[in-house]
C-alpha cells in the first residue's frame, strides 16, 4: 500500500465512527459497507446475541472472499462457529466449507492446499478455530502447518475459554477468570496464575511470512489484516480477540466496548509481524487501568467482593498489561 | 507396495514414520522427488493424526490421497479414522499390522486393525507379497467407486520386510483399471457445499444407515472387482473369502493374512494323509462376508479360527464373527490365539492344536505355544510379593 492509502485508513480509524467510511475512496471502504460483499456467513445462524466470534468471522470471511475474488475454501475446527452455522440440514456458509475434527483444522487445510497446488488451481485456503481448537488440542497440527509453510491462513477466534462445551478453562483463559472448571471458590479463585500462552508469539517463532492480532473492536483493521494476509503466500496466522457475553458475563451490547478496553488496557496487544519480527503495532490512544476492563465482566466479579477490590490480584493483571505495553511498544508515537 | 501405490497415481501422500510401514512411504518420497511420480504432493507431517487429517483435506478437495501407518500410529489417528469414513472420503491407507502396547512391541499381529474394525473402513488382508501390492490397486478402485476409505492390511515384517519377486503391472493397465478420481462431492468455489455439518438425533440414525448400506454394497462389489482384476492382470487378488481345499472338508481352518501360507501347507500335509481338512482365507474382514463364510463352512463339522488378535476378556474377534456367520449350524468353532507380538506360527504348533481340537481336547480360547512355565513362574513371584 502507498503511504497515502495508509494515511487514509488511519484517518478512518481515528475519525468518528459513522463518518469515516464515506470519506474513504470506495476501494478502501470496509467490505461490510459494500452491497457486493459475499455474505460468506449468511444471516439466520444460531450464535448468541452479541457473539464476538460470529461478528469477527463474518468480517474475516467476507474480507478474504473479496481478496481472493471468491476463490476460497474454508476449513473449520469443531467449536461454537461450526455448531451455530451448520445444524443439519441448514448451513450458513456460502462458500465451500469443511469441518473434520476439533484438533485437526490446520492439517485438513494443509491437505486442501496441497490438493489445490497439485491440481494447479488458484484457490486459497482459510482455516479457522476457537482458542481451544487452536491453542490447546489443535496446536500440534497448527505448528506442523506453520513449520511446513503450507499456503493456509489460519484464523483463531479467541474468546478465552471452551465456550461451546459450557465455558471451561483453556490455555487462553486469563489468570483469575472464572470458568466452569476454574470456579471462584477457595483460596485461589478463578483460573490459575501463570505465564499464559501466546500463540501469536509461538507462530512468530516459526518464522512464517505473516502473523497478526486483531479484534472486533477495530473491524476495519481486521479486514485490512485479512487482505494483507491473503496478498501473501505460505503459512499465515491471525489471532482475533472476540468477547463472549455468555462466557465472560458481559452485557451482549458491550461486546465491542469490552474488546476495545482489552486493547486500551494493554491486555490484548494488537500488532503485525512478518518473518518473525514485529512490523507494526496499534498504539493505545487513551490508556485505561485493567480494572475498567475487569469490572464489565462477571467472570472477574470475585475480584471486586462486596464493593471491595482484590488489590493483589488486580495488580498482577495490571502487571501483565504493563508488560505488554512495554514489550510491544504500545505507547510509542506512530512512526 | 510403493510401486503399486505409485501406479495408482496418488496426488497427495502424507507420511509419518512408524515401524514397520515406514519404508513404503520412504520409497514413495523418492518417487515423488525424482519425478517418477508426477503431479503428487508428498507431505511430511508431525503425527499420524495429522497424516490422516491432511489426507482428509486433500480428498475432500478432490485429490487422490494415500497414507500408511501401523499399531500405535493407527490408534493416534483413531479420531480421524472414524471421521474419514463418516465423511465418505475414498482414502487408501496401508496398515503394516503390528501389536499394540503396552508392553511396547514392534512385531506383527492384527490388534491394530481390530481396534478400527467398526470405524466404517473397508479392511482387506493381504495373503502374500504379490497380493500386498495388488490389493492397493483394487483398493483405490473400490474406495472411489463407493466413496469409502479402504485399509490394506499387510502383516508387519512378514510381508512388509520380505524380499520376494513380485509382478508389477504396467502403467497403462493400472490406468485402465483405476480411472481418474471423480469425487462424489468436492469443495469447489463454483458450487459451494458444506461438508461435515452437525447432525442431531433427527437424522443421525439415517446417516449411519447409509454408511452401513455402503458396506453391504461393498460385499457385492468386491467379488466383481476381483473378477475384473483377474481378467485384466491374469492373477487372483482380493475377493471376500478364498476357500482352499474345502471340498468335503470336515475341519476347516479360518485365518486372515500371511499365516494362510503356513496353514495351507498344514492342510496339504493333512490331505496327503487322507484327512478331510481345508482352509478359508478371509480377505475382506470389513464388511464381514457373513454369507460367504457361512456358505463355505456350513458343510464342516469343526472350524478352527487361527487369529492374531485377542479381545481381552472375550477371546478372538474373528472367531466371534465366524460364529455369527454360522448362526444355528451345529458346527463346533474353536479359537486359536496365535502369533501375538510377532511370535512365529509354526506348522508343528498348528498341527498339534488342530489335533487337540479334533480330539475335543482344545481349551477355549487356546493360546498357541503358551509358555506355561513362564506363567507359573510369574504367578509364583506375584504371590510371594503379595505375602511379604
Amino acid at each position: 500500500m502507498s503511504d497515502e492509502k495508509e494515511q487514509r485508513i488511519k484517518f478512518y480509524q481515528t475519525g468518528t465512527l459513522t463518518v469515516g467510511n464515506r470519506l474513504l475512496d470506495p476501494r478502501l471502504r470496509t467490505v461490510q459497507a459494500s452491497v457486493d460483499r459475499s455474505n460468506a456467513i449468511t444471516s439466520g445462524h444460531r450464535a448468541c446475541q452479541g457473539c464476538g466470534e460470529a461478528l469477527g468471522a463474518r468480517y474475516v470471511l467476507d474480507a478474504a472472499m473479496r481478496a481472493t475474488g471468491g476463490n476460497l475454501i474454508a476449513v473449520n475446527a469443531t467449536g461454537c462457529l461450526e455448531v451455530f452455522t451448520t445444524p443439519y440440514p441448514e448451513s450458513a456458509w456460502q462458500l465451500p466449507w469443511l469441518h473434520s475434527l476439533f484438533g485437526n483444522a490446520a492439517a485438513v487445510a494443509s491437505g486442501v492446499a496441497a490438493a489445490m497446488r497439485v491440481k494447479g488451481k488458484a484457490i486459497r485456503v482459510l482455516a479457522q478455530g476457537g482458542d481451544g481448537g487452536t491453542c490447546d488440542i489443535g496446536l500440534g497440527c497448527l505448528s506442523g502447518m506453520f513449520e511446513r509453510n503450507d499456503d493456509v491462513l489460519y484464523v483463531c477466534y479467541d474468546n478465552e475459554a471452551y465456550m461451546n462445551t459450557g465455558v471451561q478453562r483453556s490455555s487462553a483463559t486469563p489468570a483469575f477468570a472464572t470458568t466452569a472448571t476454574t470456579p471462584a471458590v477457595g483460596s485461589d479463585p478463578g483460573s490459575e496464575w501463570g505465564q499464559g500462552k501466546s500463540v501469536p508469539l509461538i507462530a512468530m517463532a516459526h518464522g512464517i511470512p505473516y502473523v497478526a492480532t486483531a479484534t472486533v473492536a477495530d473491524l476495519h483493521d481486521l479486514e485490512t489484516k485479512v487482505e494483507r494476509a491473503m496478498s501473501l503466500h505460505g503459512a499465515r496466522y491471525l489471532h482475533v480477540h472476540v468477547p463472549c457475553p455468555l462466557g465472560w458475563g458481559s452485557a451482549s451490547d458491550d461486546t465491542i466496548k469490552v474488546a476495545r478496553l482489552a486493547i486500551e488496557t494493554g491486555l490484548f496487544p494488537v500488532f503485525e509481524a512478518q518473518a518473525g519480527e514485529v512490523t507494526s503495532r496499534r498504539h493505545i490512544r487513551r490508556r485505561v487501568p485493567v480494572e475498567d476492563y475487569l469490572r464489565l465482566q462477571r467472570r472477574f466479579a470475585h475480584l471486586f467482593p462486596h464493593g471491595g477490590r482484590d488489590d493483589k490480584r488486580i495488580d498482577l493483571i495490571q502487571a501483565i498489561a504493563d508488560r505488554n505495553v512495554e514489550r510491544f511498544g504500545l505507547l510509542e508515537e506512530a512512526t | 507396495m510403493a510401486l503399486a501405490v505409485g501406479l495408482c497415481r496418488p496426488e497427495v501422500i502424507c507420511a509419518y514414520p512408524i515401524t514397520p510401514q515406514t519404508h513404503i512411504v520412504e520409497a514413495l518420497s523418492e518417487m515423488v522427488r525424482s519425478g517418477e511420480l508426477a503431479r503428487c504432493a508428498f507431505i511430511n507431517v508431525e503425527s499420524e493424526f495429522a497424516a490422516l487429517s491432511v489426507a482428509i483435506g486433500a480428498s475432500a478437495a478432490g485429490a487422490r490421497a494415500y497414507t500408511a501407518t501401523s499399531s500405535q500410529g493407527l490408534l493416534f489417528m483413531a479420531e480421524a479414522v472414524y471421521n474419514a469414513a463418516g465423511l465418505g472420503l475414498p482414502i487408501v491407507m496401508t496398515l503394516g499390522n503390528r501389536a499394540i502396547g503396552a508392553p511396547i512391541n514392534i512385531w506383527n499381529d492384527h490388534s491394530d486393525a481390530m481396534s478400527m474394525r467398526d470405524a466404517g473402513w473397508i479392511q482387506l488382508f493381504a495373503k502374500d507379497n504379490q497380493e500386498a501390492a495388488d490389493l492397493h490397486i483394487l483398493a483405490f478402485r473400490l474406495a472411489e467407486a463407493l466413496s469409502c476409505p479402504v485399509m490394506v492390511c499387510v502383516d508387519g515384517f512378514i510381508l512388509t520386510h520380505a524380499f520376494e519377486e513380485v509382478d508389477v503391472p504396467a502403467q497403462p493397465e493400472v490406468d485402465a483399471f483405476v480411472p481418474p478420481f471423480e469425487p462424489a462431492q468436492v469443495l469447489d468455489p463454483k458450487r459451494p457445499i458444506t461438508i461435515g455439518a452437525m447432525v442431531g438425533p433427527d437424522a443421525f440414525t439415517e446417516v449411519r444407515w447409509f454408511a452401513h448400506d455402503k458396506q453391504i454394497r461393498a460385499l457385492t462389489m468386491i467379488p466383481v472387482l476381483a473378477g475384473e482384476f483377474r481378467a485384466r492382470f491374469g492373477r487372483d487378488a482380493g475377493g471376500l473369502v478364498r476357500p482352499y481345499r474345502c471340498d468335503g472338508a470336515r475341519t476347516v481352518i479360518v485365518a486372515m493374512g500371511s499365516v494362510n501360507g503356513t496353514i495351507e501347507e498344514v492342510v496339504d500335509e493333512g490331505r496327503a494323509a487322507g484327512e478331510a481338512i481345508g482352509a478359508l482365507d478371509v480377505c475382506t474382514f470389513r464388511p464381514f462376508p457373513l454369507e460367504a463364510v457361512h456358505e463355505t463352512l456350513r458343510g464342516a463339522s469343526r472350524v478352527i479360527v487361527v487369529e492374531k488378535n485377542l479381545a481381552l476378556g472375550r477371546g478372538g474377534v474373528l472367531a466371534s464373527d465366524v460364529r455369527s456367520a454360522l448362526g444355528h449350524e451345529p458346527t463346533r468353532v474353536h479359537t486359536v490365539i496365535a502369533g501375538l507380538g510377532g511370535r512365529p506360527i509354526t506348522r508343528v504348533s498348528l498341527r498339534r492344536a488342530f489335533d487337540a481340537a479334533i480330539a475335543d481336547r482344545l481349551d477355549e480360547p487356546h493360546f498357541l505355544d503358551l509358555d506355561a512355565r513362564m506363567i507359573e513362574r510369574e504367578r509364583e513371584r506375584f504371590t510371594k510379593g503379595a505375602d511379604s
